[in-house]
């Protein structure tokens, strides 16, 4: 690790001044995925700017009956709060199945949602990676890659977004607001990561300096009616091999409304647009939650050992609308 | 031979006496003594898997404040012996492996260290690498023995001919993935020079061994190297001296009079500190109608490194498990461009019995028979291998015992019969078995202390088997006291010398010379000694051991439940029941027999070391690509064993106990999968994956 | 070697101040350096322990005001003026603690590497347990009465590893602490 300096801002402008100046710097919050990183020499900023205590540690009640997250709540806080328990109850369900009680403590929602991929060779410098270092190639894509990207990747990379709260706040339509250099801006969660495309580099549509401030979830009402599930080799402490989060509306065995996000399949929580649409006004049985899942994984190219991701998110999604629809 | 006739500590179920020290945190783990200025070690590894080190641009690393030097083979001290090529460090520009030390760091501060190797440039003369095993290679060779002394190849009766006439036949492969041992402290040593005088607080399996190698290697006198380690944060068979532990030598050689500290991080135990070798082992058994096996042939291929041969025993087991009128073993390597493998906890055993109880459990399917009724079926009268009887041998009543604790009756043969939920259940059955070895080389010394207080001393080790207490039980019974009177001291080299803790040999190795102590200590100063009396004594060979096999028995039940939707296998059960001679303290051994339960746990559907050919080291080397069981993966572990009287293996009476749970464990789970699933997985480990339909 | 004077520097020590089992320090340390090895090497307070230095086991865990948290992962400068407490500050005036007697009672650790941080991680658990906290495992995310069984304690300790494969004591070590029978 190399050393750095390292600032306490006083508030979210100065922080956002600062980084501006230092081309070389990044924002610290809960430091669970930064920290992580340096130590291995995959990042190595000259500065750090610690935002932990700048932006809001509280969730607010917004007059539309939405939430409003401060980027500084953390991961246990979020899950634990009552009202995410009973109104999207597959976010507290997706932070829960993150991580560990101890990262989750430290854990913040916009350090979560920048959390970078674990493909095991972007976390080794020794091994070429597009992402670390453009133009040096994707070593996963004909490599060791049972748990990359079966959905959106490009030969240049096949990295996987690993965050559980992500693919949740993306069901849910989440909207990220942002303050930077430029001012401040929203964007929803569904945009705010890339598919790697020619610059698997870029994780984010974030500019340098930009700051995640708070997360807005926008009401939906049968939000209640959702959640979260994700399918590892243990029972706990594991990143996804697949999951999905899900929220469905049914009357009168129709189904009205649905959302749909998976995670562990692409370089972004992976809404599915195109199963949602099949499902929309269509019955609420069995064969037509497979067929809109097969929908939606028409398209998956799996490589040589994530094959079997395929089957797997297919299950998964009708196993999950099953549920929901059982649930009313 | 005589033994405890009548045992009061021995056999109790005491607590742990470090027990204040673990759970308070202030046990001192190598790392971990006040040491007076100490420099950091962080090491260099090859981006290569073969060649030769070119050139080491050290001059961005030395140009760091706090940089005190950067070790190549150019300028490190010379060792003395190097004709043991795995700790041959530094020495020449050879490169066996990716991951091999050619530079390292010596720094003032822990981050210095780590920053400057990351900062050394060394450039290569790469040479193309094989890390392939395969079973089609036409350079697979047999070595002239498998580990530790044992025949590569063994044939009883005419395989071929009972086989090819054999009514029920069974042809398969199973394969078993290379795996690191991983204990929760990495490897660490911390070494100091002193004039000519060369100490080390290791993380070790034996402090004996240490010093004996690091003594040969570097020329010194044996009394001028001092090993100290009282505390080990786990071994698993990888804490035998390997590079590391030189590599810190010779960095303290370079800065006299200054502690090195030199810890290994989690992705650095991934090479070069041991691991298990990948297996692929083709088992064929061949049965009459009748159930009985007239042919077992267990055929294993698995690799070594060039540098260093380990051939793991993993047919071994085969050779005493059940009777058969013609019995085959082969053992054949690949020399590969890889680190030097070693032990991991049952080497031999836990690859080998995984492919023969699930071979066995396919077998039973075929000829019609419940697992356990084919198993006893085949029980054999005397060991085929030696053709001596058993000292004790009481599988068939583990069988029997644990059938009844697990509740096997009325359990359908049928598989993918019972759905529960969303979760198919089944159940399975292995057999177990681990040899009662003893290793020579220990000695113990018994002092009187007065006031009734005796102070043992023997460089034993506790890897968290629990030495501490249960040596102390033995010593208690041996000199007719009371545990509490015995102040016992291990772990440290000033201690009469000791073998490793490994093999599940240490009660039997250090009790037996403890017993042999305390005979000459009561022989010699009676039961009214004077302060400062003692007695040292080692173990004398057991007259018995060449007339008996001596081994310990269990059995292995497994719970599985696969979620039918997405392959994910929970264990909510296990029941293991043993047959291990005298149990020493029932609550340790409880704890020995459930960690190693654990292990097969993990070894059936977590751990798998991914190697990317085209680099030829592990690329899942940390603990999140890795994966060991978590707590939400441990279920409900019922373990008994059974009495069992044996007069020849030791004084004691016991045998080992820390490797055997792993033994059999990943079959009993693939047994119950297959039961749970109808889906036979014949490689591990056991992932969704392979389960999804 | 270049000379001292033309060496390249890294950046200069910070100060801070860290409240570790009770007792106040101030010392200067290197940006890089985590609580983790500021507690270890600097303050000698060898409880919290390197496993994997990535918060991937547990090992390092500790409280961090008030909260079980992998000290690994936590810059020291990041944290100035943290309460911070270990296995041996739960040792009040050296007497273990409820969970520590109750770990060795049941045989809970093995090697005892990783028993520290299992220890600091139950007894927060326990705590946020009580704080109605679900996890992972609860079946009902939106219930007000979270039932603590031997599953829900499993999950909750899924963030220490245990290499031993003492698990299977460690959970009734913990019902015991708790106060809690056997449920389910």
């Amino acid at each position: 690790m190399r050393s750095f300096r390292y600032y306490r801002a006083g508030d979210v402008p100065g922080a956002v001044a600062t980084l501006a100046r230092e081309r070389a710097g990044a924002f610290l919050a809960g430091g669970t995925n930064l920290v992580d990183l340096m130590k291995v020499g995959v990042t190595e900023p000259e500065v750090l700017v610690d935002v932990r205590r700048l932006t809001s540690a509280e969730i607010e009640d917004l007059p539309d009956g939405g939430l409003r997250i401060g980027a500084a709540v953390t991961n246990s806080d979020l899950a634990a709060d009552r009202r995410v328990r009973h109104r999207y109850p597959a976010l507290s369900q997706a932070l829960l199945s993150g991580a560990s009680g101890q990262l989750r403590n430290l854990a913040t929602t916009g350090g979560n949602l920048l959390q970078r991929t674990r493909c095991v060779y972007f976390y080794d410098t020794t091994t070429p990676c597009n992402k670390r270092e453009p133009g040096t190639g994707c070593s996963a894509l004909d490599g060791r890659n049972k748990d990359h990207a079966i959905l959106g990747a490009s030969p240049h990379c096949v990295a996987t977004h690993p965050s559980d709260m992500a693919v949740a706040m993306t069901a849910l339509g989440a909207v990220a607001r942002i303050q930077g250099p430029g001012g401040e801006r929203q964007i929803p969660v569904a945009e705010l990561h890339r598919l790697p495309g020619q610059e698997p580099q870029r994780d984010t549509t974030l500019e340098h300096a930009e700051l995640i401030t708070a997360v807005d979830l926008p009401p939906l009402p049968f939000s209640p009616n959702s959640r979260y599930r994700k399918v590892r080799e243990r029972a706990s402490y594991a990143f996804a091999l697949v999951s999905v989060a899900a929220a469905l509306q049914v009357r009168d065995g129709v189904v009205r409304d649905v959302r749909i996000a998976l995670g562990g399949v692409a370089h972004r929580p992976w809404r599915a647009w195109k199963a949602e649409d099949a499902l929309r006004g269509g019955p609420a049985a069995e064969d037509s939650f497979r067929a809109a899942a097969d929908a939606e994984l028409a398209e998956a190219e799996p490589l040589r050992e994530n094959g079997y991701k395929v089957p797997l998110a297919r299950n998964l999604i009708t196993r999950m609308l099953l549920e929901l629809s059982e649930e009313r | 031979m005589s033994t405890i006739t009548a045992p009061r500590a021995v056999g109790a179920s005491l607590d742990r006496r470090d027990g204040p020290e673990k759970v308070t945190g202030t046990a001192r783990y190598a790392y971990e003594y006040r040491f007076e200025n100490p420099l950091y070690l962080f090491p260099v590894p090859s981006e290569v898997a073969r060649g030769r080190v070119a050139s080491v641009d050290a001059s961005r690393a030395e140009a760091l404040r706090g940089v005190v030097a950067v070790l190549t083979h150019e300028n490190a001290p010379r060792l003395a012996d190097t004709s043991d090529r795995e700790l041959a460090v530094l020495q020449d520009g050879d490169i066996a492996f990716r991951g091999q030390y050619v530079a390292a760091v010596i720094a003032e501060t822990l981050e210095t260290a780590r920053h400057a190797a990351s900062l050394v440039r060394v450039s290569y003369e790469p040479a193309p690498h094989d890390v392939d095993l395969r079973a089609d290679r036409d350079d697979l060779y047999a070595p002239e023995r498998v580990n530790p002394v044992y025949p590569t190849d063994t044939e009883a009766g005419d395989f071929e001919s009972e086989f090819s006439s054999a009514a029920v036949q069974l042809d398969q492969t199973y394969v078993t993935p290379m795996e690191h041992n991983n204990p929760m402290e990495p490897h660490t040593t911390v070494a100091l020079c002193d004039g000519s005088d060369l100490t080390l607080y290791e993380s070790a399996q034996g402090v004996t061994s240490v010093r004996q190698t690091l003594a040969r290697v570097f020329g010194l006198d044996r009394d001028r190297v001092r090993v100290v380690a009282p505390y080990v944060g786990g071994g698993f068979g990888s804490k035998t001296t390997h590079a590391n532990t030189v590599l810190a030598a010779l960095a303290a050689q370079v800065v006299p009079g200054r502690p090195v500290k030199f810890a290994l991080t989690r992705q650095q135990m991934f090479c070069g500190v041991g691991y298990r070798t990948p297996t692929i082992q083709r088992v064929r058994l061949g049965a009459g109608q009748d159930g009985r096996l007239t042919a077992v042939s267990h055929d294993v291929i698995e690799q070594t490194a060039k540098i260093k041969e380990f051939a793991e025993q993993t047919a071994v087991a085969t050779r005493t498990m059940y009777a058969a009128a013609s019995l085959r073993t082969t053992h054949r390597l690949a020399a590969l461009d890889v680190p030097v493998a070693s032990w991991m906890r049952a080497p031999g055993e836990a690859p080998g019995m995984y492919a023969l109880e699930s071979a066995m459990d396919e077998m039973a399917a075929a000829c019609g028979l419940d697992p356990i009724e084919f198993r006893i079926r085949n029980e054999p009268e005397t060991d085929q291998e030696t053709g001596r009887p058993y000292s004790s041998r009481n599988l068939v009543a583990c069988l029997r015992e644990g059938a009844r604790r697990f509740g096997w009756a009325g359990r359908g043969a049928r598989p993918r019969a019972r759905l529960d939920g969303r979760w198919l259940v089944g159940t399975g059955v292995a057999s177990s078995t681990f040899p009662a070895l003893r290793l020579p080389g220990s000695v113990a010394r018994i002092s009187y202390a007065g006031e009734g207080r005796y102070i043992v001393e023997t460089a034993a080790a506790d890897i968290g088997t629990g030495t501490w207490t249960t040596l102390a039980q033995i010593a208690a019974d041996a000199l007719g006291t009371s545990v509490e009177d015995i102040d016992l001291r291990i772990g440290d080299t000033t201690l009469p010398e000791a073998s490793i803790a490994g093999g599940s040999s240490g009660m039997a190795s250090w009790g037996s010379a403890i017993f042999e102590a305390a005979r000459v200590f009561r022989g010699r100063h009676g039961h009214d000694p004077s302060a400062g009396d003692r007695a040292e004594a080692a173990a004398p060979d057991n007259p018995d051991a060449g007339k008996f096999a001596m081994h310990a028995f269990g059995a292995c039940f497994a719970e599985a439940r696969v979620d039918v939707d997405t392959g994910e296998v929970r264990i909510p059960r296990m029941t293991g029941v043993f047959a291990a001679g005298r149990i020493i303290n029932p609550k340790t051994a409880r704890s020995q027999f459930m960690g190693g339960m654990t292990w097969g746990l993990s070894m059936a559907l977590h751990e798998e070391s991914l190697v990317d050919a085209r680099f030829g080291h592990v690329v899942n080397h940390d603990f999140a690509g890795y994966h060991i069981p978590t707590h939400a993966d441990a279920g409900q572990f019922d373990i008994a064993w059974v009495d069992e009287d044996d007069p020849y293996v030791n004084p004691m009476g016991s045998k080992g106990i820390g490797e055997i749970g792993i033994v059999g464990t990943a079959a009993a789970i693939a047994n119950a999968v297959y039961h749970a699933t109808g889906i036979r997985v014949r490689d591990l480990p056991i992932t969704p994956a392979k389960l999804l339909r | 070697m270049p000379e001292p004077a033309d060496r390249e520097t890294p950046e200069p020590d910070i100060e801070v101040t860290l409240r570790a089992d009770g007792t106040d320090y101030r010392i200067a340390v290197d940006p890089r350096t985590t609580l983790l090895d500021a507690l270890r090497e600097r303050l000698g307070i060898y409880g919290p322990k390197k496993g994997c230095d990535h918060g991937q086991c547990g090992a390092c865990t500790i409280l961090l005001d008030g909260k079980r948290a992998n000290s690994c992962l936590a810059l020291a400068v990041a944290h100035d003026g943290a309460e911070i407490v270990t296995a041996d500050g739960l040792a009040a005036d050296g007497k273990l603690n409820r969970m520590q007697r109750s770990f060795i009672e049941h045989d809970a650790f093995q090697c005892g590497y990783c028993t520290p941080g299992q220890i600091v991680s139950a007894v927060a658990m326990l705590e946020e347990a009580e704080a109605g906290w679900p996890s992972h495992v609860t079946t009902d995310v939106s219930a007000e009465e979270i039932p603590f069984t031997d599953e829900e304690i499993r999950e909750r300790m899924s963030g220490n590893l245990c290499r031993c494969g003492a698990y299977a004591n460690i959970l009734p070590a913990i019902r015991e602490a708790a106060g809690v029978g056997r449920q389910g």
